[in-house]
């Protein structure tokens, strides 16, 4: 990422990680109950536009993981790393698996959210750690 | 409604051939497709062209009006991009615009320039075609996207890394033949598990190359190819093109394509056939799981079966329904954009009888191909076949 991307936030991105920094991580729960992340004004699910931030489960489950050996340049000092796929009921959630032994991962894991940074690029990252 | 005939293909050699320009990629092989054709430049009604990183690897974008140049057509163009999938749309819209009555030749293909980028900066390009927000800045790369799927495959119905080995064992086995493929070399199940990891559980061996290389299609309606005396046997009669949410974990199922599931569907119900007629298929694997994903979505095999059967020999050259004889992504290699036309190439020469590896398919008139973009939230799948 260039410098200049790094200083222009992504509007409804970035405020989604200063919340899960503060402890306060959120979903988008349309009228009809589905789930889903921002930056974002209509339910990929049924079209409703009445979307809310509502407070994302404290904790959920890894659904599947990878250790990834071979990065993007933006990771390259990062390598090895796990990245899982987390479960929290009405959303799932995509990020770094940190403190826990990348052997000791597992299907199942209980974690939650921890906004870390990535040592190759000093950029935030969004990551979970064991509960 | 017209039938759509295969009048030409043409390929370059896929491989690592930094210094070459897209354009000159596709230019050789739009040469080779005209001449197999028989069919004038001057006829092109219209170039449907796939690429999808030249911004990246070539600081180029507009690429229709360069492709048509370089291709030596003079006709409208237009690019067509859905990352590993981009071809494969442009021969979507060229089958409609066909049976439309709208054209009647139509050149359509695609070329990815890519090794000169260097791995890390072809991986970084890649990854592109995720969501950048949710899941690049995470660190998921495209393979490792795929080894997610791959995980939660193993976990829901079983099966290991051995399984995928014999996969891309089966494949590179099929490209030996194939002059046009990247690698022309046998490997074994033990090469497989005892390379590098690149995303476990994927190793390097379970990924295909990047590569370099450009594929060309001339299309003609029924009605041109009968005036013009064309030797055009093969037909494109099932087009089917699915879509899905963007990121991975937005999925309903992780181990699953609802996309290619719902392209393939409309391809078969579109072409008048089941997937007991396909005789033969080339499928998208650009890693070893996504040709498990690929023969299950198609109903070539049952869910939770796919995986054992390059293992049991039901998708050999031999075997019941061969997958990929032309070598697939895995072996054949994978200029991006290049991709789904590519296969459309394959499929056709196979049917045709002029393939190095025709001699698998004898007897086989339906075959089918399976183009997949990003984790696949893009799916596009042709019904091809060969007059009796």
């Amino acid at each position: 990422m260039s410098d200049d991307e790094s200083q222009t936030r992504d509007a409804g991105f970035d405020e989604w990680l200063d919340a899960a920094e503060a402890g306060e991580a959120y979903y988008l729960e349309c009228a009809n109950g589905h789930g889903s992340l921002p930056p974002r004004r209509v339910c990929p699910d049924c079209g409703s536009t009445e979307l809310e931030e509502t407070a994302l489960p404290e904790s959920g489950e890894v659904a599947t993981f990878t250790v990834t050996h071979v990065p993007t340049p933006a990771f390259e000092e990062d390598a090895p790393y796990a990245t899982a796929v987390v479960d929290f009921g009405p959303v799932r959630i995509t990020g770094q698996i940190v403190g826990v032994d990348l052997e000791a991962i597992e299907n199942g894991l209980e974690v939650e959210p921890e906004i870390t940074v990535s040592e190759t690029t000093g950029e935030r990252v969004l990551s979970f750690s064991p509960v | 409604m017209s039938n759509v005939r295969v009048a030409g293909v043409g390929l370059t050699s896929f491989g690592n051939t930094p210094e070459r320009t897209s354009r000159d990629l596709f230019a050789e092989a739009s040469i080779t497709a005209f001449e197999d054709s028989g069919v004038p430049r001057d006829d092109v009604d219209a170039l449907l062209y796939g690429n999808f990183m030249g911004e990246l690897s070539e600081h180029q974008g507009h690429h229709g009006p360069l492709m048509a140049e370089a291709a030596g057509v003079q006709a409208p163009a237009t690019r067509y991009e859905s990352a590993c999938a981009s071809s494969g749309t442009a021969v979507r819209d060229a089958v409609m615009r066909i049976r439309n009555g709208e054209d009647d030749v139509l050149l359509v293909g695609g070329a990815e320039r890519m090794t000169n980028l260097g791995t890390a900066g072809a991986t970084e390009a890649l990854a592109i075609a995720a969501d950048d927000l949710w899941e690049v800045r995470a660190g998921v790369t495209f393979p490792g996207a795929y080894a997610l799927m791959a995980q939660a495959y193993f976990t829901e119905y079983g099966g290991e890394h051995e399984d995928l080995a014999h996969i891309a064992v089966k494949n590179h086995e099929n490209a030996l033949n194939n002059d046009k493929a990247q690698y022309q070399s046998a490997i074994e199940v033990s090469d497989v598990l005892e390379a590098p990891q690149v995303s476990s559980p994927l190793g390097l061996y379970d990924s295909c190359p990047l590569s370099d290389g450009a594929a060309a299609i001339v299309l003609t309606s029924e009605e041109y190819a009968e005036e013009h005396g064309l030797d055009a046997p093969v037909s494109i009669t099932g087009t089917g093109q699915g879509g899905d949410r963007m990121a991975l974990h937005d999925r309903d199922h992780l181990a699953r394509s609802p996309a290619a599931r719902e392209a393939g569907e409309q391809a078969y119900a579109d072409a008048g056939i089941d997937a007991a007629d396909v005789d033969f298929a080339e499928v998208h694997d650009c890693f070893t799981i996504a040709e498990v994903l690929a023969i299950e979505s198609l109903d070539l095999f049952p869910v939770g079966e796919g995986i054992s059967a390059a293992r049991d020999g039901r998708t050999t050259a031999d075997g019941e329904t061969p997958i990929n004889l032309s070598g697939g992504l895995k072996a054949k290699g994978h200029p991006v954009g290049a991709t789904g036309a590519s296969q459309i190439a394959e499929v056709a020469t196979l049917l045709s009888g002029d393939h190095p590896n025709s001699e698998f398919v004898e007897s086989g008139t339906t075959a089918v191909a399976h183009n997949a973009g990003g984790t696949v939230a893009s799916a596009t799948v042709h019904v091809l076949e060969v007059d009796n």
